[in-house]
């Protein structure tokens, strides 16, 4: 069994500025903040490593972090700093029993992230789901389709926060 | 405006009117499409089971459109599966009925404002003959939905519809 404040030592030591940091703040789990591009090889070693074995990634999940600002710049045009997307990986060793929480962020406008279908077969849909929901791109996913909204839903991805709901999908009606 | 409980006398003729006889006919085994969406279709199938016994009114579940008279939307009809519904109807020989079954069906329900992905009632899509309030319906409320269907069915005519 190894704490996470350990293990994140550990990543550090081997992955060095891959490994962005580590967050350990009450009441929220604490989460090990990793590159988007970096984020295979370090589940990889997360998985086979003899101290840790990682052998299943029990959750995937996207968030849209809502952190979009709006400043007026010298001239009052207004100024767009863009949000955030995150991946939460939530890794279990089955074997040593413990457990530890992985973050990547990428920027709205470039939300690229490294595929861990390779590594946990569990993160194909979960990836998918994220994608379809968030526009997350998973670098090297083998079939990046949609997995919820219809295949030929054009109105972007609908737990963006920026999303708008379309008037009409297919010639039905879709507000109340 | 039964058949059976017209009181037989001498012999076992009985004397009615065609639209009657159809009519007696088609609501006494209305097929259902076996088909269920979300938490009513296990009221549905609750229905359809020992306790409630929709086959005595003749309702059986036929696993294809093509032998069905009829289709309980049952639960949230999302987008998606819209327009896989109205391609079963599609399918289905005339006549045709459609029971829409619980809140979701009838108008979206609980995600009536904030479900992107919820068809806000199944009468945009394709026409309802009953719609069975309830979120989901017990099992009483969709055999008085049944009922109600029935009623429609008796009193059809033959006539062509004039305007």
């Amino acid at each position: 069994m190894m704490k996470p404040e350990e293990i994140f030592e550990l990543l550090k030591q081997k992955f060095d500025d891959k490994i962005i940091g580590f967050e350990n703040e009450l009441p929220v789990d604490s989460y090990i903040v990793v590159n988007p591009l970096a984020i295979k090889e370090v589940s990889k070693f997360l998985r086979d490593n003899e101290q840790l074995k990682f052998d299943s990634l029990m959750c995937l999940s996207g968030v849209d972090d809502a952190n979009e600002k709006k400043t007026k710049d010298e001239e009052g045009n207004e100024v767009i700093e863009k949000g955030t997307l995150s991946v939460y990986y939530h890794l279990h060793s089955i074997e040593l029993g413990h457990k530890v929480n992985l973050k990547v962020s990428v920027s709205v406008d470039n939300p690229n992230v490294e595929s861990v279908e390779s590594i946990w077969r569990t993160a194909d849909w979960h990836e998918r789901e994220a994608y379809d929901m968030f526009g997350i791109v998973f670098l090297n996913h083998p079939d990046l389709r949609r997995i919820l909204m219809p295949e030929d839903w054009e109105a972007g991805h609908p737990l963006r926060k920026d999303y708008k709901n379309p008037e009409f999908y297919n010639g039905m009606r879709v507000p109340y | 405006m039964g058949i059976l409980d017209k009181e037989f006398s001498d012999s076992n003729i009985v004397i009615t009117k065609t639209e009657d006889l159809l009519n007696w006919a088609r609501l006494s085994s209305i097929w259902q499409l076996s088909f269920g969406l979300a938490c009513c279709a296990i009221e549905m199938m609750a229905t359809s089971a020992s306790h409630y016994d929709f086959d005595r009114f003749g309702v059986i579940p036929r696993p294809t459109p093509r032998q069905a008279d009829a289709i309980i939307i049952s639960g949230t009809v999302t987008l998606k599966m819209a327009t896989r519904i109205k391609r079963l109807y599609e399918q289905m020989p005339d006549p045709k009925y459609i029971i829409s079954m619980g809140s979701c069906a009838n108008c979206g329900g609980p995600y009536w404002e904030h479900g992107y992905h919820v068809l806000k009632g199944i009468d945009r899509v394709i026409p309802v003959d009953v719609y069975v309030p309830g979120c989901p319906p017990r099992p009483e409320a969709l055999l008085e939905g049944l009922l109600k269907l029935q009623d429609k069915i008796r009193h059809e005519t033959l006539r062509k519809k004039t305007a």
